[in-house]
């Protein structure tokens, strides 16, 4: 009877009760993981009473307002990097003081790589781009939501649920040891029957479906819902670079959600598509794993594109060089990420003739990616450079990312590759192109954006300082790993015997500290940010000189974003109207505005996809049965639901979109120069030029 | 004779090459990296200069707010990259070919079979009759050919002073060439992620002169112990070299395992049981309920099989 209820799930399961049957080193660091759920939960729950507002947190998970979800999009991200970020520094520190064995237990250690490698990936990285994305591209196109607000809100809510699963198995069971590309055997029934690799599967493949779904939304949006005017050829980067991030989920995602769901038929009813017997294959995975996972190295480094180039032009007052260039080039990285996946096993046995042509089409990728930041150079030249802490992400991203090419280029090298695949200099590697490329895109994109959401700036000095720990944590942490790669180390390894790598591993676990205090950066940054909002506040909506139509609007940006949706002639539309005066002309007529209404259909999908997933992992059949059957009967019965949406009247737009106009007309702006002072409230004067 | 007190230092990585595979490896390594910095020193250089020139507070270049296209420039900048990509790729192509793993290196290679377990190797030499658990003795300029499979997940041989890794996986071989020109201790392991005991998956690799050689290969020709199925299964289990002397009854024995062949075609018996049988959690070595009493290997067969070059 118990069993039929809790399937696999037994008291023992419970990560606390573990840790009081047998306390070491090990379990206390899982249990106090796992305890600062239940303990942040509760606070929540007591903090949303006390301030009254959980009638404010449903409106939040209801929305299907582009800008909310963005941001619930990048909270979730945020907390997500904190697991991520103190997985990083348990690895390091255990590393170095790993000689013949750290503190961490082996298979602690083990699920530590594989839940950090999931999570930064998974639900750090992705969920950070799309908020990015949601927010930016509605704005940057002149639309007012995306062409599928309900899907969008359904996309949240499945990355949500595989988020529920991922942090779920810190308190309750294990998560897999088997890396985060989870190659079978190791990851198979035989070898690994626990809830480890279950947990991995779902939490990645339901995911993975809310990302496809991303992927067509924003295709369809951006194809369908630029403004008039607004060519191809007029887009702003950023948008272009979310396109080819688009279409790339969209082909990029499946075979991902096949491999796992054919490891998941391995693994639940005894199928043999990756076992080592009866004719199943782990070569087909690890070609399925890569044809998604190549890929998903641009999904992730090519928005990251897109706002090196907002900030090279905006930050240096000039226009981008060499647009088509750079959208070409953009292009071409795309297409040809789908050409490479068989580099991440050269080592596999094919012939050299595969490994020649997979080795030159991943020197290919080097083409365009250079031709990027040369134009990004190029770009500052011959423009007045102001340091704020978006053009330190682009320093440093010109710098470190370089690096991380040239070990690229080196890696694309299938006869280096036989010596260095599976080394550390490989973790040094994709590290030194996902935190200088990805991550401080991100970071960067976030001070931009932050006050056309919230309506004030973020502290320029903590973010400057923020910038140069992530940097300097960064090359302490990763640069040492190069070395000790080409020393022979390997990666996913407990510990080591060889004394010589002793040094590298301290400077590499001191790095992870101050990539901790980075961390603890950000969130100081905000808060101190919010507490001084007063004097932060940008109401006119355009802080930094901005030059894409989402300065456009008031910050923070009203839930139409546009009263009337603007014409575009050229690029820059926005820079181009204000160097003509006619930014902020008064508009004649306003009309009513349509909204999409708040919906719980994609709250209810989440909690359906999250009972489904963790029926599935402890075998409670009755509640994956049931939480399927209630996902379909959701969707059908939304389906014959009319769609119902709210009516914002001509006038109260037209008193919001006047008063601000007439304000922005009247008042002085700035120029640069008080940029990040109190005296910027978002209204941009044309900057005094010195010239030399 | 092999020494284990010598303080020769062992090679640990293609820094030390102990072969003419990692020798061009490493002068491979050094031209992808001048090469490619012909693109990226530009970058590295220029960066600074353009930052200090065109700072707001005082610049000194003039400020060209419009200026975005230059055909001259663009030339340069994609031809830059095409062009160190085409030398790259030329270079790479050629050593792609050069230092393919599957091409022998030599006349006659000495053939050693290789079995990849949790979390130890045992190197089967079929012409001499014998096994050694965790150390590869090669002699010195002669082309060696590994033919590898796993009895568990796939693992990675890698010896890095000497060649490189190449995958071992269950049901299927795979092949690594290589020659040892120098004498010398190098140091072998796994580089694929196989579990708890993966970081001590390491073996010692010995390039040691003919006599050397033979003189290895008569000494484990005499070892009383055999390599059965029985005692195959006992070494299938979980654990490093050492830990599987108890099993085996050598606990007091120094030095890696030894052992007489007492059937010349375990290697293909264990490629077999993929083929032949269906694998349960006590069958399938590396699940935790594996049972070496409940897992016997296949009679070998006549017949090659698919996928099989022996």
């Amino acid at each position: 009877m118990l069993d039929a209820i809790f399937g696999r799930l037994t008291w023992d399961s419970i990560i606390l009760v573990q840790a009081v049957e047998q306390p070491n080193v090990n379990t206390f660091i899982t249990a106090s993981a796992a305890a600062m759920m239940p303990i942040g939960g509760v606070m929540i729950v007591a903090l949303l009473t006390w301030m009254r507002w959980w009638k404010p947190l449903f409106e939040w998970l209801t929305s299907v307002d582009h800008k909310k979800i963005g941001t619930m999009y990048i909270i979730f991200a945020v907390i997500m990097l904190f697991r991520g970020v103190v997985e990083g520094i348990l690895m390091r520190t255990n590393q170095a003081v790993g000689l013949n064995g750290g503190f961490l237990s082996s298979d602690h250690f083990n699920q530590l790589f594989t839940t950090h490698g999931t999570n930064m990936i998974f639900f750090v990285a992705m969920p950070f781009l799309f908020g990015l994305i949601n927010i930016v591209v509605p704005l940057q196109i002149g639309a007012r939501d995306v062409a599928f607000p309900r899907l969008n809100q359904i996309s949240l809510g499945l990355t949500a649920a595989g988020g529920f699963l991922f942090m779920i198995s810190l308190m309750i069971g294990e998560f897999s040891t088997g890396g985060w590309t989870g190659y079978p055997s190791f990851t198979g029934r035989l070898v690994n029957p626990g809830v480890g690799p279950d947990y991995y599967i779902l939490a990645i493949a339901i995911s993975g479906i809310g990302s496809t779904l991303t992927g067509v939304n924003f295709s369809v949006t951006i194809y369908k819902l630029r403004t008039a005017g607004m060519s191809f050829m007029r887009m702003p980067l950023f948008t272009w670079t979310a396109l080819c991030t688009s279409i790339l989920l969209i082909f990029a995602m499946p075979p991902l959600t096949a491999c796992c769901a054919m490891l998941g038929l391995d693994r639940f009813l005894g199928f043999h598509f990756f076992t080592n017997d009866m004719g199943g294959n782990l070569m087909n995975f690890i070609n399925l794993f890569w044809m998604f996972g190549h890929p998903e190295v641009y999904i992730l480094v090519l928005p990251a594109f897109g706002v090196m180039s907002e900030i090279a032009s905006t930050y240096s007052g000039k226009r981008l060089y060499g647009y088509t260039s750079i959208v070409a080039a953009t292009m071409c990285i795309a297409v040809l990420s789908f050409t490479v996946w068989l580099h991440h096993f050269f080592t596999m046995g094919q012939s050299a003739t595969v490994n020649a042509a997979f080795g030159v089409a991943t020197l290919l990728i080097a083409i365009p990616t250079g031709v990027k930041i040369y134009d990004w150079l190029a770009t500052l030249w011959g423009g007045r450079i102001r340091f704020t802490a978006p053009m330190i992400y682009l320093c440093g991203f010109f710098v470190l990312f370089t690096i991380g090419g040239l070990s690229g280029v080196i890696l694309a090298s299938p006869t280096l590759d036989y010596q260095l695949h599976n080394s550390q200099f490989l973790v040094a590697h994709f590290h030194n192109v996902i935190i200088p490329g990805v991550l401080f895109g991100i970071l960067a994109g976030i001070h931009i954006w932050f006050p056309k959401i919230y309506g004030f700036r973020l502290m320029e000095s903590l973010s400057r300082i923020t910038a140069f720990l992530w940097a300097i944590g960064f090359i302490l942490a990763f640069m040492p790993l190069y070395q000790t790669g080409l020393m022979g180390m390997t990666r996913r390894t407990v510990a080591y015997a060889d004394p010589e790598l002793v040094p590298w591993m301290i400077v590499s676990g001191i790095g992870s500290l101050i990539l901790g205090c980075a961390f603890l950066s950000i969130l100081l940054t905000i808060f101190v940010s919010v507490l001084n909002r007063k004097k932060l506040m940008v109401p006119f909506g355009d802080p930094w000189d901005g030059r894409s139509l989402e300065w456009a609007t008031p910050a923070p940006t009203p839930e139409w974003n546009f009263a009337v949706l603007p014409k575009v002639e050229c690029r820059d539309a926005f820079h181009d109207a204000k160097a003509k005066g006619t930014a902020y002309q008064p508009i004649e007529k306003y009309d009513d505005i349509e909204m999409p209404a708040n919906t719980y259909y994609g709250f209810i999908i989440m909690m359906m996809a999250s009972g489904l997933g963790f029926g599935l992992v402890w075998h409670m059949w009755w509640l994956a049965i049931a939480s399927l059957l209630g996902a379909i009967a959701t969707a059908i019965i939304y389906a014959f639901l009319p769609q119902k949406h709210n009516i914002i009247p001509a006038a109260e737009v037209r008193e919001i979109d006047e008063a601000w106009r007439r304000a922005a007309r009247e008042g002085r702006g700035v120029t640069r120069d008080d940029e990040c002072n109190a005296a910027n409230q978002g209204l941009a004067r044309p900057d005094n030029i010195t010239n030399p | 004779m092999i020494d284990p007190t010598t303080n020769l230092a062992i090679a640990e990585s293609f820094l030390q090459p102990m072969g003419p595979v990692a020798a061009e490896q490493l002068r491979h390594l050094k031209t992808v990296t001048l090469l490619t910095l012909i693109a990226v020193v530009p970058v590295l250089v220029s960066m600074p200069w353009i930052l200090w020139r065109y700072r707001r507070s005082k610049p000194t270049g003039e400020y060209r707010p419009n200026w975005e296209s230059n055909l001259a420039l663009e030339w340069l900048m994609w031809g830059v990259p095409i062009v160190v990509v085409a030398l790259i790729g030329v270079s790479l192509t050629i050593m792609t070919f050069r230092l393919d793993p599957y091409k022998e290196l030599g006349k006659d290679p000495l053939q050693v079979q290789v079995i990849g377990l949790d979390w130890k190797w045992i190197f089967i030499y079929p012409n001499e009759g014998v096994a050694l658990v965790d150390e590869l003795v090669v002699p010195e300029g002669r082309a060696v050919e590994l033919t590898l499979t796993t009895d568990t997940v796939m693992q990675s041989l890698q010896i890095s002073a000497i060649v490189g890794q190449i995958y071992a996986m269950p049901a299927m071989t795979t092949k690594l060439n290589f020659l040892a020109v120098k004498p010398g201790e190098a140091q072998g392991m796994n580089s694929q992620f196989t579990g708890n005991g993966f970081w001590k998956q390491k073996f010692q690799v010995y390039s040691v002169s003919k006599e050397e050689y033979a003189a290895r290969m008569k000494k484990a020709q005499s070892s009383d112990l055999s390599l059965t199925a029985d005692t195959y299964a006992i070494l299938a289990m979980q654990g490093t070299s050492e830990e599987a002397k108890k099993p085996l009854a050598i606990e007091n024995r120094k030095g890696p395992i030894e052992m007489v062949l007492d059937d010349s075609k375990i290697f293909q018996r264990v490629l077999a049981r993929y083929m032949l049988e269906d694998m349960t959690p006590e069958s399938q070595p590396g699940s935790p309920s594996y049972d070496p009493k409940k897992s016997s290997l296949p009679p070998a067969s006549d017949k090659p099989m698919m996928g099989m070059e022996m």
